[in-house]
């Protein structure tokens, strides 16, 4: 019982509510978050789509909507998750081949998927408005 | 507990809740359609953000839409992005909900509105080639 007084340094449970995520596990549940997103994303393209199988003037009430403030900011943040799910998706793929799991690769391809994620965007709405 | 050369417990083989033998099927589903929606995604974006956001007339869209290399991309895209949502949402409500009566039933509920509006899409795509 010689050693009874002395404090013992245990490394302590990270809970999420105390815990800082790391940028990896940020982005991690952001796929999720971002793959439930789109999933409701997709109804917009299906609405769309069978817009311009009812005719021209449901094309037309369709596009009003979509072509507001409010249905640009819709597609903004679509266009954002979908290019996110999709740079994040192929890091996956590469992890699922058994590459690029060490810390240093793992953090360079936070910073890719995020570059990659504004690049593509940015060109995107760029085609789009030239 | 455990009878030798078996590592299920008495209570796990009584209730037979072992494992259903689809998880790779559905781990390798998972997979090929996001390696099928890497192309797909990359060709659907650059097609539609023109008529999405450019302003573009309801013939530019029919015109657009009626190319059967554009039909076929559309209907693949529809096809697979939501088989691909559908097994994503499932794993997302395997995970998070522990009730088993509201997973099950959120799971059904995902997977017949995934395949329900895929199949509108689809059927909305062949109606603007077709003529409706």
């Amino acid at each position: 019982m010689a050693n009874a007084a002395k404090p013992t340094i245990r490394p302590l449970s990270p809970h999420l509510q105390v815990y800082r995520l790391p940028l990896a596990a940020v982005l991690s549940i952001t796929h999720r978050i971002t793959g439930v997103g789109l999933t409701l994303g997709m109804l917009v393209l299906i609405w769309w789509l069978t817009s311009a199988a009812y005719g021209p003037d449901a094309y037309d009430q369709a596009m009003t909507y979509i072509a507001s403030p409010l249905g640009l900011v819709v597609l903004l943040g679509f266009s954002l998750a979908l290019f996110f799910h999709l740079s994040n998706g192929i890091r996956h793929l590469l992890w699922d081949a058994g590459r690029n799991f060490e810390i240093g690769a793992t953090k360079r391809g936070n910073v890719f998927v995020i570059i990659s994620t504004l690049v593509l965007t940015a060109a995107a709405w760029l085609l789009a408005l030239v | 507990m455990f009878a030798s050369g078996n590592l299920r417990s008495p209570l796990g083989r009584a209730r037979g809740l072992g494992s259903a033998k689809e998880g790779l099927h559905h781990w390798w589903a998972q997979r090929l359609t996001s390696l099928a929606l890497i192309p797909l995604t990359l060709w659907f974006v650059a097609g539609v953000i023109h008529l999405a956001l450019g302003g573009e007339p309801y013939e530019s869209f029919m015109a657009w839409i009626a190319n059967p290399c554009t039909a076929t991309l559309m209907i693949l895209f529809l096809g697979v992005s939501f088989h691909h949502a559908q097994l994503g949402v499932q794993v997302v409500l395997e995970d998070y909900v522990s009730c088993h009566a509201w997973r099950t039933g959120l799971t059904i509920v995902t997977k017949f509105t995934c395949y329900g509006f895929a199949t509108l899409g689809i059927v909305s795509t062949l109606i603007c080639c077709f003529g409706g």
